[in-house]
């Protein structure tokens, strides 16, 4: 076990480091520098700015300074906001987006897990064609395209819920619903096929011929070992809800982190990028991380410990 | 006749497909005695397994169907009991052992647990007692340290330790039948025996009347009191085993056993298998299902479905060869002999 952590966190380093060098690079493809001038300064200012941040030194000399910092723990300055580290924007931005964020997975799981199982208990009545058909469309339907259905329904029409920005709970709640329904989709199609699958397996005729009542083979049978693979979802759940908010908290207008992100990318505050991405890069890795280990304990078929099956 | 504990009568079974129903069981009858075996024997689409699970009424709902028969457990018709009843039945009176133990029990789930379950289901028992008894039962069954092997997972387990496992889930609430669908087709030939001897050595303990299901005649010798031949959905003969082994009237059972490989037979001789392939249910109509393949077809077997001839000793033949109705001819004569000279 302790051999195969280790290894893991090896290669989640790795994994690491490797986004960091490719978006550092990446960064430097994009047209024009953070201070092409909107506030037309001169050559001169425009010389001791890039000296103050380092950007007259060639590129390579640039990442390898990046790189020494990273190590030690430090992201930088912001290019764009005077004196303001970028560990600082990002904790400062984080908790909008991390309760909008895991608001939307727990809808989304809930109403998911609901409708999968229910789909694959009716299979093929209208109950389930319903809810594949609701599925699909949740997962083929953008998440902004809903973000601004219920701006206008929810939000115009029926004042029922504020429009956007950022005031007190009830506004966290359109953007939570916005970003849920993908998760509620792709939850529901994925429960409702491993449900399928398990129904299908001799263990349930055997828990049958046991005697067990309907109820007991469903709970204790089917359903148990159908969810277990769900945690997997996690991992891709956690993707699509990050870069969801990207455009969610820009439409809703939360004061999020994905909000401050896109800002970022708009006026090319590269450490701010590199900050964020690295965060987002960092924070995927772990959920990977995370949901392997939950699975070796839910899943007693799986082990880490180098013991024989 | 009391001794009867089930009974199947003329049951028919059908599929509900695309292009209509597919009967699948066309008029099974058997009845079974309290501790006997009965071995079900045929190839594979002959019916037998879709026999086993109406007994247990394992069969989905959805698509399928019994569409005439009945199945009476204790002068009681299964059919017409409620879904209630029939679920207090299942694992108490009447159990059932899968063919395949590495995908029939809850990967997720211990082993101990899997067979507590069905005790605390059927019995008013308190979690040890449910706990002490399947320890019990995987030490009947002779699964080494029993103890600790009851908070294992399935995949810590063998194949034939699984089957054993799967037997003690099955006995574990001391049931009057137990119906055992291929049990050892997925295990390999010398944990096949030690299976089997299990299984016997546990029916003179309990007393339980098992309907063994298998294509294999040789686990029937081993095991079977009586034996019933299937083929095309049909019992074609049943009678005991000697009657069966020694005295084979319908040319099907001849061919089974006649494609048998023999020890004591020159290896070079090749088998004798039977010619042709099994029937299509769904193009099956009047007629012997076996007619097509029949080396003894006479004109009366494609016309007319041949009817049960019941010797005095209970050995019944479906066969237009063996009816009363038809002239004992040459041929009829001549297949009893080669029945019996080859054997």
């Amino acid at each position: 076990m302790k051999r195969y952590l280790l290894q893991r966190i090896g290669f989640m380093l790795i994994t690491l480091f490797i986004i960091v060098t490719a978006t550092f690079f990446l960064m430097q493809l994009l047209p024009g520098t953070p201070f092409t001038n909107p506030e037309k300064l001169t050559e001169s200012q425009l010389a001791i700015l890039n000296a103050k941040y380092g950007l007259d030194q060639p590129v390579a000399i640039q990442y390898i300074q990046y790189i020494g910092n990273l190590v030690q723990g430090d992201l930088g300055y912001s290019f764009q906001h005077e004196g303001r580290t970028v560990t600082s924007m990002i904790s400062d931005r984080i908790g909008p987006s991390a309760f909008i964020g895991l608001q939307a997975l727990v809808i989304g799981a809930i109403i998911g897990l609901v409708l999968g199982i229910v789909s694959a208990l009716r299979h093929n009545s209208i109950l389930d064609y319903g809810s594949v058909t609701l599925a699909v469309l949740g997962m083929s339907i953008p998440s902004f395209v809903f973000a601004a259905l219920l701006q206008y329904y929810v939000g115009v029409k029926l004042e029922w819920l504020p429009v956007a920005l950022w005031e007190g709970y009830s506004s966290t709640l359109l953007p939570s619903i916005a970003l849920s329904v993908t998760v509620t989709a792709t939850v529901a199609r994925f429960i409702r096929s491993e449900m399928l699958e398990v129904i299908g397996q001799d263990y349930i005729i055997t828990a049958r011929a046991k005697g067990l009542k309907e109820n007991q083979v469903i709970v204790k049978h089917v359903i148990r070992n159908a969810l277990i693979p769900v945690v997997t979802m996690l991992g891709p759940l956690a993707v699509s809800i990050m870069t969801g908010t990207l455009v969610i908290e820009k439409i809703f207008a939360v004061p999020g982190l994905g909000e401050q992100f896109t800002l970022s990318i708009l006026v090319l505050d590269y450490s701010v990028i590199m900050g964020i991405t690295i965060f987002y890069s960092a924070l995927f890795i772990l959920v990977v991380f995370v949901v392997d280990i939950i699975y070796s304990f839910l899943d007693p078929r799986i082990n880490y410990k180098g013991e024989s099956a | 006749m009391s001794n009867t504990i089930l009974t199947v009568d003329n049951l028919h079974v059908a599929f509900k497909t695309q292009t209509g129903k597919l009967t699948a069981v066309r008029g099974v009858s058997f009845d079974l005695k309290k501790g006997e075996t009965l071995a079900i024997v045929g190839e594979s689409g002959s019916g037998k397994s879709v026999t086993a699970k109406s007994i247990m009424q394992l069969l989905p709902t959805a698509t399928t169907e019994v569409t005439k028969g009945d199945i009476v457990y204790n002068g009681e018709s299964l059919l017409k009991m409620t879904k209630r009843q029939v679920t207090n039945l299942r694992g108490s009176e009447i159990s059932m052992v899968f063919q395949d133990p590495m995908t029939s029990l809850n990967p997720t789930m211990k082993v101990g647990k899997q067979i507590m379950e069905g005790v605390q289901r059927h019995e008013q028992v308190t979690k040890a007692q449910a706990r002490e008894r399947a320890l019990d039962m995987l030490k009947l069954v002779g699964i080494p340290q029993a103890e600790n092997r009851l908070d294992n997972y399935p995949h810590q387990f063998s194949g034939g330790m699984r089957q054993r496992v799967v037997i003690a889930l099955a006995l574990a609430c001391n049931p009057k039948v137990l119906i055992a669908d291929e049990p050892t087709t997925a295990l390999d030939v010398t944990i096949q025996a030690q299976i089997l001897d299990l299984m016997k050595d546990l029916q003179k303990k309990t007393d339980t009347a098992i309907i063994l299901i298998t294509h294999d005649l040789g686990v029937v010798a081993n095991m079977a009191d009586r034996v019933a031949v299937m083929y095309g959905g049909k019992i074609v003969e049943q009678g005991t085993l000697d009657e069966i082994f020694y005295n084979p009237q319908h040319p099907y059972t001849l061919g089974l056993l006649q494609s048998m490989p023999k020890l004591n037979e020159d290896r070079s001789q090749p088998l004798l298998p039977i010619a042709g392939s099994p029937p299509n249910l769904a193009t099956l109509g009047e007629g012997c299902a076996f007619a097509a393949r029949c080396p003894h077809t006479m004109t009366v077997c494609h016309t007319y479905t041949p009817r049960d001839t019941v010797s005095e000793t209970g050995h019944s033949v479906a066969c237009w060869l063996q009816d009363p109705r038809i002239a004992p001819s040459e041929e009829a004569a001549e297949l009893v002999e080669t029945g019996n000279s080859s054997l």
